[in-house]
C-alpha cells in the first residue's frame, strides 16, 4: 500500500487507538495539560462577557492552550475530511444497516446520514430538534459530569480515577437508553 | 494553573525573556499539532461517524471499542510511566495528575445526559469540530447547541444535586 492510499484509507482500530492514547503524554509532557475538550465549551462561554461566577474567568490564561487545541482538532478535520477524504464509501456492520433500516436511516456511505445531518435537515423541525438538542445534551452532560469522552475515558480511565469510569458507564446507559428505547420513538 | 512564563526573569534578562518566548511559542505549537493529530485520526478511523457510533451503542462491531480500548491502554501506560520516573513537561515543571472529587450523582446523571446526547449526534465536542471541518456545516448547529447546554448548566448548577 502507498503512503498516500494509507492517508485516505480508513484506519484499523490498533493503529488509531494508540495515536489517540498518545495524546494524553504529549499534552502532559509539553505543558503539563490534562487532555479533555468539553472545557472548551466552557470557554466560549467565558469569552460572552458575563458576571457569571461559573464562567467569570481568565478564558486566556485558564483555556488558550486548549482552544489552540481544539482549533487544531478543526484543521485535521479539514485534512482528513476535504483534502485526504477517503473516496471510498463507508464499511458498515450488515446488522447495524439492517437494524437502521427498520428506522428508516439508509446507510448512505458517508460519515453521518445525509437524511439528518444535511443541510435540509437542519431546517426541518425535526433535523433542527435533533441537532441542537443533541449538542445541548452533549454540552450540559459534559459539564455535570465535569468531562466527556476524552476528559474522562480517556484520561480519567489512564489515571485510573473511579468517578471517571463511574461517568463512562453512565455515557453508556445514557448511548444504550436512546440507541435502543428513544431511536425507535423519535424516527419511527 | 499558574503560568509557566517566569515573569521577573522576562523582564531582568531579555535573553531569557527571549527563550522563555520562544519555548511558549514552540509549547502553543506543539498543542495545535497534537489537535491537528488528534483530528486526523478521528476522521481516518471514524471513530467520529454517526453509523460507527451507532455500531458501537448496538454491539455490532469492535472497532470503537477496540480504539477506545487501546486508546486508554496507552494513555495508562504513559501516566504510569511519567509516574514512575517522576517527569517534569518541557517548562520543566513537575507533571500534575487531578483527582476527581468522589461525588457520584454528578458523574450518574450527567455521563447519562452526555450519552443521549452522544448516541443521537454521533459525536461528543472533539468530533464536533472533526466533523465541522470534515465539511458537515449541520454540526455547527451542534456545536451551538452544545455551547447552550454548557451555559445553560452553568445556571442552574447551584440547584443541581452533585
Amino acid at each position: 500500500m502507498g503512503i498516500s492510499t494509507f492517508l485516505t484509507s480508513p484506519w484499523p482500530w490498533y493503529i488509531a487507538g494508540p495515536l489517540i492514547g498518545l495524546t494524553v503524554p504529549v499534552l502532559l509532557l509539553v505543558g503539563n495539560k490534562s487532555f479533555g475538550v468539553s472545557a472548551n465549551l466552557r470557554h466560549v462561554c467565558a469569552m460572552i462577557p458575563n458576571k457569571h461566577p461559573f464562567f467569570n474567568y481568565d478564558w486566556r490564561k485558564t483555556g488558550g492552550w486548549n482552544l489552540i487545541f481544539a482549533l487544531g482538532i478543526l484543521l485535521g478535520g479539514i485534512l482528513g475530511g476535504v483534502l485526504l477524504k477517503n473516496p471510498e464509501p463507508l464499511q458498515l456492520a450488515a446488522s447495524t444497516q439492517a437494524d437502521l433500516q427498520e428506522l428508516g436511516i439508509a446507510h448512505d456511505g458517508s460519515l453521518a446520514p445525509q437524511s439528518l445531518f444535511s443541510l435540509e435537515s437542519l431546517f426541518s423541525f425535526k433535523g433542527f430538534l435533533v441537532l441542537l438538542g443533541g449538542g445541548f445534551l452533549v454540552g450540559f452532560g459534559a459539564r455535570y459530569a465535569g468531562g466527556c469522552t476524552s476528559g474522562h475515558a480517556i484520561s480519567g480511565l489512564a489515571n485510573l480515577q473511579l468517578p471517571s469510569l463511574v461517568a463512562v458507564i453512565g455515557f453508556f446507559a445514557g448511548g444504550l437508553a436512546m440507541t435502543h428505547l428513544l431511536f425507535p420513538l423519535i424516527f419511527r | 494553573m499558574a503560568s509557566q512564563v517566569n515573569a521577573p526573569d522576562c523582564m531582568e534578562n531579555p535573553t531569557l525573556g527571549f527563550q522563555n518566548r520562544s519555548l511558549t511559542l514552540l509549547r502553543y505549537f506543539a498543542y495545535l499539532a497534537s489537535g491537528i493529530v488528534f483530528g486526523f485520526v478521528a476522521i481516518r478511523s471514524e471513530v467520529i461517524s454517526w453509523y460507527r457510533i451507532q455500531e458501537m451503542f448496538r454491539f455490532q462491531s469492535f472497532h470503537m471499542y477496540g480504539v477506545i480500548g487501546s486508546a486508554v491502554l496507552v494513555a495508562a501506560l504513559s501516566v504510569w510511566l511519567i509516574k514512575k520516573f517522576k517527569l517534569s513537561s518541557l517548562s520543566g515543571e513537575t507533571i500534575s495528575f487531578e483527582t476527581k472529587a468522589p461525588t457520584y450523582i454528578r458523574y450518574i446523571v450527567g455521563g447519562s445526559l452526555f450519552g443521549l446526547g452522544w448516541a443521537l449526534t454521533g459525536a461528543c465536542p472533539g468530533p464536533i469540530l472533526a466533523l465541522i471541518g470534515a465539511g458537515l456545516p449541520a454540526f455547527i448547529l451542534v456545536f451551538l447547541g452544545a455551547v447552550l447546554g454548557t451555559y445553560f448548566y452553568g445556571l442552574i448548577r447551584n440547584k443541581l444535586p452533585h
